[in-house]
């Protein structure tokens, strides 16, 4: 019985593997791709452009080093273990610096852990990236059941702010960690701030770059510039560019066919998230002018990853946990609110803009709040020395009273 | 000069070619298929479910006669003629009766001019269906641009209203000088537009799904202590068609979800079969049952579907929805015209709300026919085309008359 639970918990190194099959029969789809006529309007009001389409699919199949993805991830610390019935592949990197603060941080979708990888080294490494030896941190960046090389969940209830919120409480102490802090946007902020109302044992803190509690119907005041502004640009992405939301929150099964059937399917419904991060892409596969870390290299990563893993149906049906169609069962009861410390970084090309008002709103203790000046939705990724600056000034204040 | 304008309005006969090598490619690429996990309920509430996809591909791939779409296609009159800078495909049956009514109806999304051809027969030759010699019509099906085989728009702006003006010049170009339409889904809001327009020859419309759904109603959505309980219900099954994640993705993005449609047989054949819970439980249980409903068949379905995919038009017909989207979001706010031309309806039980005739009466204030059939869905004249085929004959009766006149 012993030996079971100690089975159970037990946690093991992971290496990647892609095989050459795998690799060829993707690249052999590419090239087999059969493409639609070009849309009818000159800008992405009609979805994913044609000539961005294809200018993606001509450096995957030819350009693109199918090897790189196995050799980035197999060069850093992973492991599986189970939790909850599934197997939770994540990546666990220690800093070389004594009192590193513990942080989980979690992806979303249309992401993985790859948009996380950049800020590894700031974060574990700070004094050879402009911080002190004070900021740094433990860093472990989990994929969430049914994304990337996570066990995909074979039950109903995976529902991200609670159920893989619970997971990654369950996780932390496993590490031997007492006292450590959260950081996601996203749907990683759906699951932090589930983590922040969980409070498990040893949180002291949550980070998020995506205001969660609106995008969950909490009322937010609508007075200033700054709050009608940020209505109206939710307001603008629900009416147009909602449609993937809608479809994965109610048929992911549907979707999922194309997803795992058709390698430009994939590329294009990954790629059609929001208008910043869409013309971002574009830009650097048509023009070949990346934003930040954003290159056609890292973008391919993450898609060759939803590839190869075939997560394209369990990663959409994140979003079905939760919506309208899953059992009521599953509804949460009415959730408590956070009152750990909460830290907030509004970046200016996210969906919308959340004012401090808002997060203050929904918070009782904000203990860090910052606008900064470059990034978008995918924050960590596009620029991962911003991102773990905020994540160093945002926890700053927690390091001493959670080592205390 | 009078050449190049015959060459325009020219009217050629057409048969339609699906070449060996797309066959075998799409065999192979259905063969190929990477497959999703199973969905984790046993019912459709996360979509379309994997072990009814799953027999649905084996059945075409193995078992499918991939001759019999260009047969069926070809055993009719077809034509294409060039109208508002587009070749549109048409099947073009004449009745063997004098007298007989022209009708032009148009099929929906995801269905194609598929759906029509089991009314051809009744429709034309009332006599041998059922019917009298008095019931005959003269019938019309062409594609919508971007379906099937008529060519796909090259610029934006083919609404409802663009459509139905070249429908009405393709009947005129027939010889009609007057004539009746008829519409569901995507087709009634064509005919809808056709109704308003009222060009000359038109006598009149019949619908079998409000696509003019009265502003008020909507509007009283919000406050439905005004609305017994039986309407509420089906004030509810509108707002929750506008809910619908393909409606949503086509109407928004339909590139996006083009490049899916276009790439993937069994990703098109997802998306296709999901469009309502009603006609997904039928055509389920005509692949995993062997339990066909009416005329909802194994074959009749996958010839639809494999026109959508020799044809290539998954995306060039999801961007009907962008265009009429639009073109709905403009009408709320600037009313259309109302119709003056006689209107009939007809609610089918399966549909995806059953339209109270206030609702229509509301909508088309010259209603001459309303009537509940006994059976069929949102797929009426596929499903239950001698059915359909009689509701058009009772709601067109009493045209003729004056259309004669």
């Amino acid at each position: 019985m012993g030996a079971t639970v100690e089975a159970g918990t037990a946690i093991r190194p992971f290496e990647v593997q892609f095989s050459d099959q795998q690799i060829d029969d993707l690249r052999r789809r590419i090239a087999a791709t059969r493409w639609p006529t070009k849309e009818l309007v000159a800008d992405r009001s009609q979805g994913v452009q044609l000539a961005a389409t294809q200018a993606l699919a001509k450096y995957w199949a030819e350009q693109y080093d199918f090897g790189r993805l196995e050799a980035r991830l197999n060069a850093l610390p992973q492991f599986k273990t189970e939790i909850d019935g599934v197997d939770v592949h994540f990546i666990h990197v220690h800093s070389e610096h004594e009192n590193a603060l513990p942080v989980i941080i979690t992806h979303g979708w249309p992401g993985s852990i790859v948009e996380m990888l950049e800020v590894i080294e700031p974060l574990t490494d700070p004094t050879a990236h402009g911080g002190s030896a004070e900021d740094a941190f433990d860093v472990v960046i989990p994929s969430i059941p049914g994304y990337g090389l996570s066990g995909k969940p074979t039950e109903l209830g995976w529902i991200p702010p609670i159920r893989v919120s619970r997971a990654w409480g369950e996780l932390m102490p496993r590490l031997g960690y007492t006292s450590y802090v959260a950081q996601g946007g996203d749907v990683g902020a759906a699951v932090t701030h589930g983590m922040g109302q969980q409070a498990p044992d040893g949180l002291i803190g949550i980070h998020t770059n995506l205001f969660f509690p609106a995008l969950a119907g909490a009322k937010m005041p609508e007075e200033t510039e700054a709050e009608k502004a940020a209505r109206a640009a939710i307001n603008v992405f629900k009416a147009g560019g909602y449609g993937y939301f809608l479809e994965q929150a109610t048929r992911p099964q549907t979707i999922g066919y194309a997803l795992l059937d058709s390698p430009i399917a994939l590329a294009a419904w990954l790629a059609d998230h929001d208008t910043d991060a869409y013309y971002k892409i574009a830009s650097a596969f048509v023009d070949d002018k990346p934003s930040g870390n954003l290159t056609r290299d890292h973008i391919l990563d993450n898609i060759t990853l939803y590839w190869l893993t075939g997560t394209g149906e369990s990663a959409a049906r994140s979003y079905w946990e939760g919506g309208p169609n899953s059992p009521h069962d599953a509804a949460p009861a009415p959730p408590p609110p956070v009152t750990l410390p909460v830290g907030f970084t509004t970046f200016p090309g996210e969906i919308w803009r959340t004012p401090r008002s808002w997060v203050e709103t929904a918070y009782p203790n904000v203990v860090y709040f910052n606008e900064v000046d470059k990034g978008g939705h995918f924050a960590a990724w596009e620029e991962p020395e911003i991102f773990s600056h905020e994540l160093r000034a945002a926890f700053k204040s927690l390091r001493n009273g959670g080592s205390s | 000069m009078s050449t190049a304008i015959d060459t325009a309005t020219e009217i050629r006969p057409l048969a339609v070619e699906i070449s060996q090598e797309q066959i075998d490619s799409l065999r192979r690429r259905i063969a190929e298929t990477r497959w999703p996990p199973t969905e984790l309920v046993q019912d459709a509430s996360q979509g379309v479910q994997l072990q009814f996809l799953q027999e649905l591909a084996r059945y075409w791939a193995e078992d499918y006669d991939f001759g019999r779409l260009e047969a069926r296609l070809n055993a009719l009159p077809q034509y294409t003629t060039n109208i508002d800078g587009l070749d549109i495909h048409f099947i073009h049956v004449k009745s063997e009766h004098e007298g007989a009514l022209p009708l032009i109806i148009t099929h929906g999304w995801p269905g194609s001019i598929i759906e029509m051809l089991e009314v051809i027969g009744p429709l034309t030759d009332p006599t041998a269906h059922g019917g009298s010699a008095d019931d005959a019509f003269d019938v019309v099906i062409p594609s919508i641009p971007g379906f099937g085989f008529s060519s796909q728009p090259t610029d934006a702006g083919w609404d409802s209203g663009r459509i139905g003006a070249a429908w009405a010049e393709l009947m005129n170009r027939l010889g009609y000088d007057h004539y009746v339409a008829q519409g569901g889904d995507q087709g009634a809001g064509v005919t809808d537009a056709m109704g308003r327009q009222a060009p000359a020859g038109l006598l009149g419309v019949h619908f079998n799904f409000l696509d003019a759904i009265p502003k008020e109603l909507l509007t009283a959505a919000l406050t439905p202590r005004i609305f017994t309980h039986p309407e509420r219900e089906q004030l509810g099954k509108v707002v929750g068609v506008t809910m619908r994640g393909y409606i949503s993705e086509m109407s928004e993005h339909p590139q996006t979800i083009g490049y899916s449609l276009l790439d993937s047989p069994i990703g098109l054949a997802a998306w296709m079969l999901d469009h309502d819970p009603d006609s997904y439980e039928k055509i389920s249980k005509a692949f995993l049952e062997g339990e066909q409903t009416g005329n909802l068949s194994r074959d009749n379905i996958l010839d639809n579907i494999t026109l959508y995919w020799v044809t290539g038009t998954g995306a060039s017909t999801s961007r009907i929805y962008w265009e009429t989207g639009k073109t709905a979001t403009a009408s709320f706010k600037n009313s259309p015209p109302h119709m003056r031309l006689p209107a009939a309806y007809t609610v089918f039980p399966d549909e995806l709300f059953q339209a109270p005739r206030h609702w229509v009466k509301h909508a088309y204030h010259h209603l001459v026919y309303y009537n509940e059939a006994p059976k069929g869905g949102h797929f009426a004249a596929w499903e239950e085309p001698e059915i359909f085929a009689g509701e058009l004959r009772a709601g067109f009766k009493s045209l003729r008359e004056a259309g004669s006149s």
